[in-house]
């Protein structure tokens, strides 16, 4: 990008200045630090000039937006086009209350839904289940059956809005409902569009909602992938997560390292499943955090795009310039909240989505500022609402296409972001692969190494956490928090009773039955899981097919 | 408190407080071993070991639960180690074996090593005998998985079973002169893995070899197992049977028991002695400075115990290592 | 008799209930090693049942159980009484995760001895089990 005179000007013109205007000064006035890091604990310089990207070459490594290798955003226009979709994850209580929710979000201007489901259903259990004790409608809605799912969609035209789930090993068995029910409001299966997580990698390396062993739980995954492809065009088959990674403790190029080595285990099973990559890669979508550290995230974010079309074209021979897309939505962190002064994390939340746009995301939720406390309140939901759109309509980032391209800072980040993620990619080939890697435990240990760091960091005052261990004050507790009714376990245990004992038993029996067979078999289990929730199987029946047939997970334990 | 008395009542409360008493080496701990003494013999002995990752717990949950369906009590003490610049540790082994935790055939108890080497903790061989004296029918110990030498677990127990995993290098060919000695039972676990038919051919050879040089009675079996899909358990828990039989025909189970017990009046009298030495003639104070005599060179360390065993009223030779801790 | 000073506390961490967010008990499991105790980890999926009956087999000083899916009502108290129901009034019981600070002095009347909120210096937590466990 440079000629090498020019090159060899300004090295000579930095080293005048490092002997001269800057040494008098740090003679006198040494640096606060010795040195400096990003959150991820990178070592970060005291100057960037073009001196750290010599030999870039724009082309190789920029290029075209909507043009591979996608460094500069996935679409041609990016946010001149269109904004990225506005998406807060909501859900709690029963069904009619998250149905709620979702309407006043949709009146303020949200363009998405995003559904959270309480533990029991994400682990596969029903609301009567002696370990949904306690957590029944807790930290999303209870949905048990299609009638819970009717419920939570009454009145939201299915063709009309996107819907992503979080849902992971039983996402066969949601998307199923929301599928059936779409068809009850007439609308086709082509015309519906969402996302549901069908993460279940990540969920054996750190978020726990697990339910099947590796293998059977990635065929449930791959007959999802395969479905959509033939029935449901517009539905994102799976949101491959870094977030959880990133929450568990791990750095920005672990987030993005371990994702990509996810999404590269899901590549190769539906390879191996017979899928032509073109067929199914562009329906593969991602989810990341955005912690506060604005240019190491939008660095995170390039280099994970770069590096994911590459994969995607030279390990996989992809064709389409969609299977080489990194889309992502993107939640802002939420272990970077505090519990202390709490009004503090709205400004946190407004530089990460600021970062996030900076990046170049599809979609995004903004936290609320009262989520280290309790479940967002209906005001913080909507301050966090507010936030991104001040990001969007306010702040300038939407207004060029990834307008930090040739900061020679941000581009030195992006080129060793993007290094660090090779590495770890190489060695997890060595290692046999992201499964194995995974039952080695090694994927977990090196998360919990870099949290592990980061807390000896907080504690011994190395890097500071406004509210933690710096300002620090005493505040009155939040009061305004929003509360469960503690009631709801009842409710939703009752209403079970009175599904069970009035659907069809022959019918729910057949459907039942049909599916331990399908299970059994290499048959696409969609049709049959579809026929089960029709017939008025619980989530938590059905998986209990599963259970049986496929065994448990029990994790391993990396402390 | 009555501990023995509780334990013989069936309190899982007064046997977890004995064995903590035995891992704090606390003198009250004794007095109760002498009285629940009467009461053991009854228990048989499984130890499991092989090396990190090789399925070691899953294992033990496994067998568990196939010896519960034949109504078997079972105790479990899995060892993992201490750290040995902080004296902490995390036991991580009953992460694996959540379905046991509420039965109450099941006594599960995670033991730190506390600097002890040799793959168990020092007050394994007590607590071994405390839950012998509880009434479990099958005690199991799960052993370190530090590396290979973990081979103090066949002084305490009756069955050893080597686990072993496929795709981990030349096992066999690398392995330490005596481990392949101490398998009364190989599994290879994974057997699901690349491999596993040639481990076991490699196990097949290197036993063969050793007929020759050694006259062994019992052939020990090779078990494949897939721990965590139940794979192979059945088999291993009859391999068990017929290593206990063997030891109960031969008379081999009398003499290992009276090996054993030879070995314990030993290690009681030396770790008697050693407290004695510690509590009574040398503070830790004065044996740092001991020690410093002996690093300055101005004494050395066969002397230095001879003088030491004086005190106590012992006169004798130093001849080999061991002694003093 | 050894002194107190030689005794190892005994420390059970455990993950109530369904939650997944095992980063803060993971990383509580290293410290309190660190710290010298021993400290059993339970994994996840835990009802109060089989904290308990680990308690009564691993003879814990200390239970801390960590919570973020907002079932601290429910589980906290019931492990607690479960324990005094075994004969184990004398086990230091203490919580973590998120808890909204009005609940607080209901757990504490329930027995719970402490709450750690986030952002709690972990050194906090080692001095306070220290200070309060009992003795043997």
């Amino acid at each position: 990008m440079f000629d090498k005179e020019k090159i060899n000007d300004i090295k000579k013109k930095r080293e005048e200045w490092e002997s001269s205007t800057l040494k008098k000064v740090l003679d006198r006035f040494p640096e606060r630090k010795k040195k400096f890091t990003t959150i991820s604990g990178t070592e970060v310089e005291r100057l960037y000039s073009p001196l750290d990207i010599e030999d870039f070459d724009y082309n190789e490594k920029l290029g075209f937006p909507g043009e591979y290798p996608f460094t500069r955003g996935v679409q041609p226009t990016m946010y001149r086009g269109r904004l990225w979709t506005m998406r807060q994850y909501a859900g709690f209580g029963t069904a009619e209350e998250t149905n709620k929710r979702f309407k006043y979000l949709l009146e303020q201007g949200q363009t998405g839904l995003s559904v959270a489901f309480h533990l029991p259903t994400q682990a596969g259990y029903d609301s009567d289940h002696p370990l949904s004790m306690g957590e029944v409608g807790k930290v999303g809605v209870a949905v048990d059956s299609i009638e819970d799912m009717k419920v939570l969609f009454d009145g939201i035209p299915l063709d009309k809005v996107t819907t992503s789930m979080t849902i992971n090993a039983p996402a066969t068995v949601l998307l199923a409902m929301y599928l059936a029910i779409a068809e009850e409001q007439g609308v086709p299966f082509d015309k519906v569009g969402g996302t549901v997580q069908n993460d279940v990698l990540k969920e054996i390396i750190c978020r726990g909602q697990y339910i099947f062993p590796p293998q059977p739980t990635m065929r449930l995954t791959v007959d999802l992938i395969e479905y959509c492809y033939e029935h449901v065009p517009r539905w994102n088959t799976i949101s491959i997560s870094g977030y959880h990674i990133r929450e568990a403790g791990s750095t920005a190029a672990q987030e993005m390292a371990f994702t990509i080595a996810d999404g590269i285990a899901y590549v190769q099973a539906c390879i191996e499943r017979g899928l032509a990559v073109d067929s199914f890669a562009p329906r593969l979508s991602f989810f990341f955090n955005a912690f506060t550290n604005v240019l190491e995230e939008v660095a995170k974010f390039r280099a994970g795009r770069r590096y994911w079309a590459k994969i995607m074209k030279e390990r996989f021979g992809a064709k389409n310039p969609k299977s080489m897309m990194m889309r992502y939505h993107v939640q802002t962190g939420g272990v970077t909240l505090t519990a202390q002064q709490p009004l503090n994390n709205i400004v946190r939340v407004a530089l990460q989505a600021y970062a996030t746009a900076l990046g170049g995301a599809q979609s995004l939720h903004t936290n609320s500022y009262d989520e280290a406390l309790c479940l967002p309140t209906e005001q913080a939901v909507t301050v966090a609402l507010r936030t991104q759109q001040i990001v969007a309509e306010e702040s300038g980032a939407t207004e060029t296409i990834d307008p930090l391209a040739g900061s020679y800072y941000v581009e030195a980040l992006t080129d060793k972001i993007e290094a660090q993620i090779d590495e770890y990619i190489k060695k997890i080939d060595e290692l046999g692969g992201t499964l194995k890697a995974i039952e080695l435990g090694y994927i977990q240990k090196e998360i919990q190494e870099s949290a592990y760091r980061f807390q000896k960091e907080i504690e011994s005052g190395e890097r500071i956490y406004v509210g933690i261990n710096k300002y620090v004050m005493e505040e009155p507790p939040l009061t305004n928090i929003l509360k469960v009714d503690p009631k709801i376990g009842e409710m939703q245990v009752e209403r079970l009773k009175k599904l069970r004992a009035e659907r069809d038993q022959k019918k729910w029996k057949e459907a039942l039955d049909n599916l331990r067979e399908v299970s059994k078999s290499d048959e696409n289990v969609m049709p049959a899981v579809i026929e089960a929730v029709k017939a008025r199987a619980t989530v938590g029946e059905i998986c209990d097919v599963w259970r049986d047939v496929y065994g448990e997970y029990r994790p391993k334990e990396f402390v | 408190m009555e501990l023995a008395e509780g334990i013989l009542d069936g309190s899982v409360k007064s046997l977890a407080r004995l064995i903590s008493w035995l891992e704090d080496d606390d003198e009250r701990a004794y007095e109760e071993m002498r009285k629940l003494y009467p009461h053991t013999g009854n228990a048989y002995v499984i130890g499991i070991t092989g090396s990190p990752g090789a399925g070691k717990s899953t294992l033990t949950d496994k067998l568990t639960q196939a010896l519960r369906k034949e109504e078997c009590t079972v105790g479990i003490i899995a060892v993992d180690p201490s750290s040995p610049f902080t004296g902490g540790a995390v036991l991580g082994d009953r992460v694996r074996m959540s379905k046991l935790c509420l039965d109450p055939g099941v006594y599960i108890r995670s033991m730190a090593t506390r600097g002890h080497l040799g793959g168990v903790a020092k007050a394994t061989n007590d607590a071994v005998r405390a839950l012998d004296a509880f009434g479990k029918d099958i005690i199991i110990i799960e052993t370190v998985g530090v590396g290979q030498d973990e081979i103090d677990v066949i002084k305490i127990v009756d069955t050893t079973i080597l686990v072993l995993v496929p795709g981990m290098g030349d096992v066999i060919q690398s392995m330490k002169a005596g481990v392949m000695e101490i398998a009364d039972i190989f599994v290879i676990n994974k057997a699901d893995h690349p491999g596993a038919d040639q481990l076991e051919t490699e196990i097949q050879i290197r036993l063969e070899q050793d007929k020759h040089t050694k006259s062994r009675a019992w052939v020990p079996p090779v078990v494949k197992t897939i721990a965590v899909e139940g794979k192979g358990i059945e088999e291993l828990k009859e391999a068990v049977k017929n290593h206990r039989k063997y030891l109960e025909k031969s008379g081999e189970l009398e003499q290992k028991r009276k090996r054993r017990v030879k070995e314990e009046i030993l290690s009681l009298v030396e770790n008697a002695l050693i407290k004695i030495l510690q509590e009574k003639f040398v503070s830790k104070d004065s044996f740092d400075r001991v020690v410093e005599d002996i690093i300055s060179g101005n004494n050395d360390p066969y002397t230095t115990a001879k003088e030491l065993l004086k005190r106590i009223g012992v006169d004798v030779t130093i001849q080999q290592e061991g002694g003093i801790k | 008799m050894s002194s107190d000073k030689d005794r190892k506390i005994k420390v059970i961490v455990a993950k109530p209930g369904l939650d997944g967010h095992d980063r803060g008990a993971k990383l509580l499991a290293r410290i309190f090693a660190e710290a010298g105790m021993e400290v059993i980890y339970t994994g996840l999926r835990q009802t109060p049942e089989m904290i308990v009956q680990t308690a009564i087999q691993e003879d814990a000083d200390v239970v801390g159980i960590s919570s973020l899916s907002g079932v601290h009502n429910y589980f906290f108290p019931k492990v607690v009484e479960l324990l005094r129901q075994n004969g184990m009034d004398d086990v230091l019981v203490v919580g973590g995760g998120i808890i909204p600070a009005e609940d607080i002095p209901k757990l504490k009347e329930a027995g719970v001895a402490e709450i750690f909120g986030p952002g709690t210096p972990t050194q906090k937590i080692v001095d306070f089990i220290k200070e309060n466990v009992r003795r043997k």
